[in-house]
């Protein structure tokens, strides 16, 4: 490090103040690494740049959100349709998240295939599992700053953990939340801490990082490197390796965030946050999914100890286990590819950690709480038993006498993201609906890769919504001026904002008035608020329709089904209360709003003959560009970011066997 | 590997320039890309459509008599209107326009030499400029004093004195009526 000398002379001027330069080439480029790693070990690098991602979008979102519970749920949707760029901010953001989890999943798994943990790298396992608690926490505080019921219910019930603790477990969950509900002064200090944590998780990864180079990579044989001949610099076989992979990386990130931007989250999520009402079946995301059924698996007390304190226990239990790992599995052998047996039982736990997340996904039966059951005290079973057990019964194989010499490839490993993959699909089905839904003559003009609205239908949508939908519900999320991308002028807009009254003021005398709507307001419920309405409705308050085809499990096709959803013959057992009607989709059939798609129940301006399915196919069209206005700029700069990084990605590769093709 | 080391000459120099085109070529397409990818960062700090959607303010003249003047909000900013007296608007025409540290006519500052409105920040650094109230100073011209280091502004609005560089702004504005104005 000493003899760093640099032919500038501001380099060395620098580097006898402060050894930048030494400290870089040591550790990012001569660092000596072994040369057999592979792509398994992408994932560390790749979880490093999401992070910084994260850092970012969520900066630049910080400045245009608003962390109040009367104002979040709108400054996000705010982002979503007025802000420039906002809708991608998000969007990078909220799969970023989950592709966080994804990656920091598989560097964790590859840990334990490979034996990471083990000595002498116990303080390095111990700084990520650290990272991985900080991801977890703030995870679920960013997941509750949009507002919506999910948020809502999610903070709710997490908090809600803390409870369970005897005696001071209520002061805690009273101190958490700063009131006596989850209410708006949690939302600020969840705003505050979720801006902090990954700050923290930074320094966590610099730790991570540094003690990784003090006891230098594992690596898939296991064996430490025996001299020179077993290692490479980083620079530039890794940093290529690297690159290529967060080209591959970016690709299957920017999928999601172009085409599939909502994968990850849940339907209810779009409902504003409601403390009065429970979503029917609420989960938390994804990735807390296996602790989650953790949490549930415990439904009877065992002897005076509760069975809610016995679930918070065994689910904090089930991360913080991980910190005696590397003593529990004490085999001296590393790396799963020369232990046979617990290759196998490192796959049983891989597919029990499925099992898990597959029944903390889904509503409680009989039948999942017993697999959760099974399967939680398998999970503890592979920790306490198998692996000490394995440790002392296994035989493992010969170990190869250096890292140069042939070894068995790793076997096959995609199983893993196959059972992902499926076991995922919408996860917070509330399975009320049991019919299967209508889907309209020719689909959605919008869906596919290329997808662009329907202008036409757009059209004939507004007139549906402005002449039959608009007399009950408010779009409030939209904005007259918004309508130019429907097709009306600028004077179309501006006489149809001025038929509607809003309220203005105060004037000079200090009076509240009404004056004409212009084109800048938005359109609002025709009623002055949710209790009027519900006193019209017999109860029930028409629902904002700004973002319904989001709100609601396969959006689209459910209001399309709803719309059509009138039987002319009701069903025999059917028993609808007086003032309701029946609907086949409607979960629960009673629904307060009739029938309002008829044949000629509009007439289009443009001709378009109106039978029924046409209306209803032409007002979701409106409807989903009313809940997602940003679909068409969305679709088009994803075909662009993709071609984009194809290319990257195939030079990188191309440059990346260049690199590599002398190493053997 | 020692039998392959007499052609190794060739091939490597051939590797070398392939391996240097596609490290140029990464490179240069990896710079650009993120370059382009910071613009949608950049461009979200600037006005949201429906910050830009809300420019326009109504206002009602019927009020205001001979030399007073209110102050409007529009776009978050103060607007001054000023119902200018006959002397006020006849010192603003005759002045001289070579005195002019920002040579204006009156006549394009105005749509009705009666009206005067004018953005109510000071063109040096921000400040609200006083002279609204009758009780404000209003400085030697007779029209707007800024507190904060002393400019001082004539009663069409025109910098006459002290640090400012420019005239207070006019903003786009159309009479809807006799009586009333809307700005934006
Ligand atoms: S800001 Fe008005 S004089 Fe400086």
């Amino acid at each position: 490090m000493s003899g760093f000398k640099s032919n500038n002379t501001v380099v060395n001027w620098v580097e006898d103040r402060l050894p930048v330069f030494s400290m870089l080439r040591h550790s990012a480029i001569e660092y000596p690494t072994p040369k057999n790693l592979n792509y398994w070990w992408n994932f560390g690098s790749l979880a490093a740049v999401t992070l910084v991602i994260m850092i970012v979008t969520g900066l630049f979102l910080a400045m245009s959100y608003t962390p109040h519970s009367a104002l979040a749920f709108d400054s996000v949707e705010r982002i979503m349709r007025d802000v420039n760029y906002g809708w991608l901010l998000r969007y990078l953001h909220s799969n970023g998240a989950s592709m966080f989890f994804i990656l920091v999943y598989i560097h964790i798994f590859r840990g334990l295939y490979y034996g990471s943990y083990k000595a002498p790298r116990e303080l390095l396992w111990f700084i990520g599992i650290a990272i991985y608690l900080a991801m977890m926490a703030t995870g679920f505080l960013g997941y509750v700053l949009p507002w919506g019921q999910m948020s809502f219910w999610g903070a709710t019930v997490i908090t809600n953990l803390f409870s369970a603790f005897p005696l001071i477990g209520d002061s805690i969950v009273t101190l958490l939340w700063g009131g006596f509900s989850v209410d708006n002064p949690t939302l600020n200090r969840f705003f505050a801490l979720h801006f902090l944590l990954p700050f923290v998780i930074v320094g966590l990864v610099a730790l991570h990082v540094w003690a990784l180079h003090s006891v230098k990579s594992n690596n898939p044989l296991g064996i430490d490197m025996n001299g020179p001949q077993d290692a490479i610099p980083f620079h530039p076989y890794y940093t290529i390796k690297d690159l290529f992979g967060i080209g591959v990386f970016l690709m299957v990130y920017m999928a999601f965030v172009f085409w599939a931007p909502n994968f990850f989250g849940e339907a209810d999520n779009y409902i504003p946050a409601n403390p009065m009402l429970t979503p029917p079946h609420i989960v938390p995301e994804w990735y807390y999914l296996p602790f989650y059924a953790i949490l549930r698996a415990f439904t009877v007390d065992l002897w005076f100890i509760p069975a809610k304190l016995l679930g918070v226990v065994a689910m904090f239990g089930a991360i913080l286990i991980l910190f005696a790992l590397p003593w529990l599995d004490s085999s001296k052998v590393r790396s799963a590819t020369f232990r046979p047996l617990y290759r196998q039982f490192f796959w049983l736990f891989v597919l029990n950690a499925f099992v898990l997340g597959y029944c903390g996904a889904k509503p409680t039966t009989d039948l999942l709480v017993t697999v959760s059951q099974v399967a939680t005290a398998y999970y503890f079973a592979h920790f306490l038993i198998v692996l000490p057990w394995l440790s002392r019964k296994e035989k493992t194989l010969a170990l190869p006498a250096s890292i140069s010499a042939p070894v068995v490839k790793a076997i096959a490993i995609g199983a893993m993201l196959l059972i992902g993959a499926t076991g995922f699909s919408g996860t917070a089905q509330a399975n009320t609906a049991t019919h299967e839904l209508l889907k309209p003559e020719g689909g959605f003009s919008w869906t596919g890769v290329f997808g662009r609205y329907d202008r036409a239908s757009l059209k004939r949508g507004w007139q549906v919504y402005h002449e039959v939908c608009a007399n009950c519900h408010g779009l409030k999320l939209v904005a007259f001026r918004n309508l130019a991308a429907v097709g009306l002028t600028p004077e179309e807009i501006k006489a149809i904002a001025a038929e509607k009254e809003v309220q203005d003021g105060p004037n000079d005398e200090g009076a509240m008035f009404q004056r004409p709507a212009r084109p800048s307001d938005r359109m609002l419920s025709p009623y002055a608020n949710d209790k009027v309405a519900a006193s019209i409705h017999g109860g029930a308050v028409p629902p904002d329709l700004s973002l319904i085809t989001k709100a609601r499990v396969n959006g689209p096709n459910y209001v399309y089904s709803l719309l059509l959803g009138y039987p002319d013959v009701l069903p025999e057992d059917a028993a609808i209360p007086e003032g309701k009607m029946y609907n086949t989709y409607f979960p629960g059939y009673a629904i307060g709003m009739p029938q309002q798609v008829f044949e000629d129940a509009v007439s289009y301006a443009d001709g378009t003959k109106a039978t029924k399915e046409q209306i209803a196919k032409d007002v979701v069209t409106f409807l989903n560009w009313a809940a997602e206005p940003e679909l068409e700029a969305r679709k088009s700069l994803g075909v662009k970011v993709m071609v984009f990084l194809a290319l990257l990605t195939a030079l990188l590769f191309a440059l990346k066997r260049q690199i590599w093709k002398d190493v053997h | 590997m020692a039998d392959t080391a007499k052609n190794a000459q060739p091939s490597a120099a051939d590797g070398q320039t392939r391996r240097d085109f596609l490290l140029q070529a990464a490179s240069t397409v990896g710079v650009v890309g993120t370059g382009i990818a910071l613009w949608p960062f950049v461009h979200s700090m600037n006005p949201a459509a429906d910050t830009l959607a809300l420019s326009t303010t109504d206002v009602d003249l019927s009020a205001i008599k001979p030399g007073q003047a209110i102050t409007v909000v529009w776009r978050g900013s103060p607007v001054f209107v000023r119902s200018r007296t006959a002397e006020e608007i006849a010192s603003a025409q005759a002045v001289n326009l070579s005195e002019l540290r920002d040579p204006q006519a009156d006549a394009i500052r105005v749509k009705n030499p009666q009206w005067l409105i004018v953005v109510g920040i000071c063109t040096h650094l921000g400040c609200v400029p006083l002279g609204q109230k009758p009780t404000d100073p209003r400085g030697e011209w007779g029209g707007w004093f800024c507190p904060c280091h002393g400019s001082q502004y004539d009663t069409s609005g025109r910098i006459r004195k002290g640090p400012a560089p420019k005239n207070l702004a006019v903003p786009a504005y159309q009479f809807t009526s006799d009586t009333t104005v809307r700005i934006g």
